[in-house]
């Protein structure tokens, strides 16, 4: 099989391109309100007024989430050397989820003692907490799946999984000490929810985000000899311990914008990243961007299919269900896989 | 096969350049001594073999003398840079390292792989210039895997497997190519084919530094072997003069026996006794 020539780097990168952008234009077709995208490009209300204030943040808000989840799942794999490793299942989303919710909660503590939490419980201190508790987790995850000096992918796995039983039983407690209605708005944002956000929101965490993914891409080159081992790496002249930092850095400070903006969405940087690399082949400079791309659109049609699979109930479930529907099964056949290939 | 112009010019006049020069060199994991007080040289156009019984220190030597561990005391010179304090990137371009049993988790194809002995001459998104892609093909070429180049890693056995690492560090195009046990878990064609290649990087002008288990191969292919025990040098010099059954019996801890190789002249150690047979592994 022949890959990664430059046009098929050129061409791999054009295709997500134009899928996100057709999944972008199918979430601003689709709702409960069946609105003309030509009627609403004309100006009609309410059709302008429901794509503009509503699906196309909506959808843009998805692929922000989609492409940094997937990006920093490619990420973390590459430092793993596991395609079993997400940015979910490592603890890192849970690690940004409790980050986030302390925040929330300080805010809500400060806002009954001094009647002044307004600033705290806002967007941009819960992303802080939530990025702050990303890179936390992530150091946490890979300083105890250490042995020897060594980092051992199942140990990590194995730290990361049982990081989120604690986290999940934390912020249970965490909620019994705020107002009903708090504790209920938390749950809603740690399910996985693509919800509608202001637009001073989606450009700050957009900025973000896309600060983080080109990083990662900009890294891309060196992931590829550190997926290697750090020996290896270090021979082939990477300065391992400061690549391997600045790596889980870009890769938390991404998984905590997207857990800020939608809460827990797993699977997404397990899946999408798989899927790329069956195509592209493992050279992280064309799989990293191709996460990304394909990431958002990946995450913009869970959207979609979420709001519109239970439209004739009345309701729709979180997206991160979807995705959790989806990746736990996926997860599983690929651990079946790998195994069995050892 | 090696080359005739060897065989005719067996130790050239002038002395090539030093390009690892170990000076009374000690290393310890914790509290269990692994070197102490080593000092060897290899120079440019020189393939010597680094032997010893398990344990000895060699594998830690070539680390060391690559960079990726700090001395407790003592120098290492590589190229005329200290390797552990050095930027890797300017290590990495003076030395190549094949590793012992590299582990494939992500399916290269071979000639991306060997792209990957580029890195340390290529810019922050390591694209190939011409000159890259030339040195990739020459260094497979040089391992025969030209027919493999486009083929996936997990698809190839471990002895081609073992070649691609080889011309990866080849394309690095090191002055200082270090090789930890290149001909473990080989069969013996594959053993003899990367001795040839560790053979025509030396002849080729590279110092090539080797850990080798299999002494008769080593003596078969080495310009020169140091002995290591227990963390010490105890020999050093041509293969003929270093294993003598004595040392050996010495150094290895059994009896043993040595006799020629007829058809190459090198020498031949093999135990002295049948497993099973008289006596245990004493000391002669």
């Amino acid at each position: 099989m022949k890959r990664a020539r430059p046009l098929r780097i050129g061409l791999v990168l054009a295709l997500g391109l134009l899928v996100v952008v057709a999944s972008v234009l199918l979430s601003c077709a689709l709702g409960p309100q069946p609105i003309s995208i030509r009627a609403a490009l004309a100006g009609v209300d309410p059709d302008r007024a429901i794509l503009l204030h509503l699906r196309l943040p909506r959808a843009i808000l998805a692929a922000l989430v989609g492409a940094s989840l997937a990006t920093a799942g490619a990420a973390l794999q590459a430092m793993l050397r596991n395609p079993l490793a997400d940015p979910f299942v490592l603890g890192v989303s849970g690690g940004a989820a409790l980050g986030g919710s302390l925040v929330l909660l300080a805010a809500e503590a400060a806002s009954q003692l001094f009647h002044a939490g307004g600033f705290l419980g806002g967007a941009p201190p819960v992303a802080l907490g939530a990025v702050l508790g990303a890179v936390g987790a992530t150091a946490l995850v890979f300083a105890l799946g250490r042995v020897g000096g060594r980092l051992v992918p199942q140990s990590a796995l194995l730290v990361g999984v049982i990081f989120n039983a604690f986290v999940i039983g934390v912020i249970g407690v965490l909620k019994i000490l705020v107002r009903p209605e708090q504790g209920a708005r938390l749950l809603y944002w740690l399910e996985g929810t693509i919800g509608y956000e202001s637009s001073t929101t989606i450009t700050v965490g957009g900025c973000f985000i896309g600060a983080s993914v080109l990083a990662l891409v900009a890294l891309s080159a060196r992931l590829n000899l550190l997926a290697l081992g750090d020996e290896e790496a270090a021979s082939l002249g990477v300065e391992v311990t400061r690549s391997r930092a600045a790596v889980f850095f870009a890769a938390s400070a991404a998984t905590g914008a997207a857990v800020s903006l939608a809460g827990m969405v797993g699977f997404v940087g397990l899946i999408v990243p798989h899927l790329v690399r069956a195509v592209t082949g493992p050279d992280h400079r064309l799989l990293v961007p191709a996460s990304a791309l394909f990431g958002a659109a990946f995450l913009v049609l869970a959207d979609t299919g979420a709001r519109m699979a239970f439209l004739w109930i009345g309701t729709e479930p979180p997206v991160g269900a979807l995705t959790a529907l989806i990746g736990g099964p996926v997860f599983l056949w690929m651990l079946r896989r790998s195994t069995r290939k050892a | 096969m090696p080359s005739v112009a060897r065989q005719l010019d067996p130790s050239p006049t002038t002395p090539a350049a030093l390009q690892v020069d170990v000076h009374d060199l000690s290393f310890h994991y914790g509290a269990r001594p692994v070197l102490d007080g080593v000092s060897m040289q290899a120079r440019a156009g020189e393939l010597v073999g680094l032997v010893g019984p398990n344990g000895a220190g060699k594998s830690t030597l070539i680390r060391l003398v690559a960079g990726l561990l700090a001395p407790a005391s003592g120098q290492v010179r590589l190229a005329g840079l200290d390797p552990h304090a050095a930027p890797r990137r300017a290590v990495a371009r003076v030395c190549a390292l094949v590793p012992q049993e590299p582990q494939v988790v992500w399916p290269f194809t071979v000639r991306e792989m060997v792209m990957l002995g580029r890195a340390p001459h290529q810019g922050l998104l390591a694209i190939a210039e011409r000159f890259d892609r030339g040195a990739v093909e020459g260094a497979l070429a040089a391992c025969d895997l030209t027919e493999l180049a486009d083929r996936r890693l997990d698809e190839l056995s471990g002895g081609e497997r073992r070649r691609v690492f080889f011309a990866r560090a080849l394309a690095q195009e090191p002055r200082v190519l270090l090789l930890d046990e290149p001909t473990a878990f080989l069969d013996l064609a594959h053993q003899a084919a990367v001795m040839e290649m560790a053979r025509v990087a030396a002849d080729g002008g590279l110092c090539v530094l080797a850990v080798l288990h299999d002494l008769n191969l080593a003596a078969s292919a080495c310009d020169r072997l140091v002995v290591l025990s227990h963390g010490k040098p105890v020999a050093d010099g041509p293969p003929d003069l270093v294993l003598t059954a004595e040392r050996v019996a010495a150094v290895w801890g059994l009896p043993i026996w040595r006799g020629r190789n007829g058809a190459t002249g090198s020498p031949v150690v093999l135990p002295a006794a049948k497993p099973g047979g008289s006596g245990s592994p004493t000391d002669s």
